[in-house]
């Protein structure tokens, strides 16, 4: 499978197009040392190890996706990327200047949507970065609103304005898509390609959605149970993908699992006793 | 629909019926010696006399002795209740320290502490002031310490991401929080605060509300005993109505609340 992705892949002329333009080139970047470097990451609670002997580097300005089912350690590696959980002793490398988009914007509802995006920002034009980061998500017309009166497109773009302001080099998203309807989603996307042709920051973008993590990232992992199972590097342009997802899409959705419920050995056992539920 | 019927369906939806007819029932019963002046003065006379003890300076001298009392007690109580909470709320350590303590106190009806304190204190404006205080601390402490432990973590984990400091992270994220429950508690307190002065102003009292109740009951006056007591009344309505001002303006960002 890999072998007829691969040649899928260099059979496309690399053309410039849309994002790519305004990209320094990827090679180069990818050459000059990871951002992210994790060798042999373990996590656990108690006996049971949510993550186990994983190795990551992210270069920067790389955009990376992560896939994998409710439970794979998604989250877990991504709070530790966010620096929320300490990775004290262990072989971890993040950069200092970090955001996270979390899939519930999570917005202070007490303070007016400027407020929320220069959150912990110092210096004297706070108001004016608040602004110019709110404008570039287009929203310079709700400065001013609360955050429970807007939509949930509307929250992401917040939370993503938030986020760009400080100018991170590593923007870290936890499926900031998944609870969008579908055309808001598509918009979104389009955005965060904008937004990250211009910044430039690493992105890890952690979703469950495959088409999402071909049609935006520069590479793909997927994650299951606390392992990286597969990687794929995507090379053709974005906006030129769509020949590529059925094939990628196939290989992708088998390293997640069947969607069977003889893959998740919990929701098996329920079954046990029953075997023949007639559906 | 005839005209007498439309005023017959207005009047079924009006409730301020029932109170005026039972205010005329009252005069009548009153106008007519059934219910003699000893037992409960008329609605009339008591107007009269809540219009003479304003312009004579007797009401408002007194009010203002017994706000006193009210606003320095609950001054007290409030920050010794919000400190407290901040503490137990705030900290793991805190919260051993304090809350025992404020989980024994609370056993004790503020009230049974009156002889205790007329000990301690004598018969002066302190036990008043201290009684106040001692029942206000706890509803300030138990709301404002459950709304910090309540505050959502996504949001305290959102802005620890950003690069928050702890003190950051309080000012900006657990105590805005924490304030709906703040304010319940505040609103608990304020009431309790006129009921326990109703108690506390029985203390030989030569100043206040219940100085003038007393009196009135020593002459039979239950005229300024129902004077008294409307005024009482009329301190819950503004305390409640201070705590919904306080509201509005600090959590405007409640989707009830917004415009």
């Amino acid at each position: 499978m890999n072998a007829i992705l691969s040649t899928l892949q260099t059979g496309f002329t690399r053309q410039f197009l849309r994002y790519e333009d305004q990209r320094a080139s990827s090679s180069t970047a990818n050459t000059t040392g990871g951002l992210v470097r994790l060798r042999g990451f373990t996590r656990r609670f108690g006996d049971n190890a949510i993550i186990e002997g994983l190795d990551l580097d992210i270069a920067p300005g790389e955009f990376v996706s992560l896939l994998g089912r409710s439970g794979s350690g998604k989250t877990t590696l991504l709070r530790t990327l966010a620096g929320l959980d300490s990775a004290e002793g262990q072989d971890v490398t993040i950069p200092q200047t970090r955001a996270v988009v979390f899939q519930d914007a999570r917005l202070l509802p007490w303070k007016r949507v400027w407020r929320n995006v220069a959150l912990g920002l110092r210096g004297s034009d706070v108001r004016q970065r608040a602004e110019a980061a709110l404008r570039e998500v287009g929203l310079d017309h709700r400065l001013d609103a609360w955050p429970l009166t807007l939509s949930g497109g509307e929250s992401q773009r917040v939370a993503l304005a938030r986020a760009l302001v400080r100018e991170p080099q590593l923007l870290l998203m936890d499926e900031p898509f998944a609870a969008l309807d579908a055309l808001t989603r598509f918009r979104v996307h389009e955005l965060v390609l904008r937004l990250w042709s211009v910044h430039r920051p690493s992105v890890m973008l952690v979703t469950h959605d495959v088409d999402e993590a071909i049609k935006l990232s520069d590479r793909v992992l997927v994650l299951d149970k606390g392992r990286i199972v597969a990687e794929e590097r995507i090379t053709a342009p974005r906006g030129e993908r769509e020949i590529l997802t059925v094939e990628l899409r196939e290989a992708l959705l088998s390293k997640l699992g069947t969607g069977r419920i003889e893959d998740d050995a919990d929701i098996a056992a329920v079954f046990d006793d029953k075997p023949n539920i007639p559906f | 629909m005839t005209q007498p019927n439309l005023i017959l369906n207005y009047l079924s939806k009006a409730r301020w019926l029932s109170p005026v007819a039972l205010l005329l029932l009252w005069e009548a019963g009153s106008r007519s010696g059934l219910i003699p002046e000893r037992t409960l003065a008329a609605p009339s006379a008591v107007l009269s006399t809540l219009v003479d003890m304003v312009l004579s300076g007797e009401l408002p001298s007194n009010l203002v002795v017994s706000g006193g009392r009210i606003l320095i007690g609950l001054a007290i109580g409030v920050s010794l209740g919000i400190i407290l909470g901040l503490v137990s709320g705030l900290s793991k350590q805190g919260e051993v320290a304090v809350d025992p303590l404020m989980q024994i106190k609370r056993t004790i009806p503020a009230l049974a502490l009156t002889p205790l304190f007329i000990v301690w204190f004598g018969i002066g404006e302190t036990p008043k002031v201290a009684l106040i205080a001692f029942a206000t601390v706890f509803p300030v402490y138990l709301n404002l310490y459950s709304g910090i432990r309540g505050v959502d973590v996504r949001l305290v984990d959102a802005a620890r991401s950003f690069g928050l400091s702890r003190a950051e992270q309080i000012w900006h994220v657990i105590l805005p929080g924490a304030l709906p429950s703040l304010l319940v508690g505040l609103r608990f307190s304020l009431s309790i605060s006129i009921l326990v002065l109703v108690v506390a102003e029985q203390i030989n009292a030569s100043a206040g509300l219940g100085y003038l109740i007393n009196n009135a009951r020593d002459f039979m006056r239950t005229d300024i005993i129902v004077v008294c007591l409307m005024v009482y009344a009329v301190l819950g309505l503004l305390a409640d109505a201070f705590v919904r001002f306080l509201e509005a303006g600090a959590l405007a960002w409640r989707p009830s609340l917004v415009g």
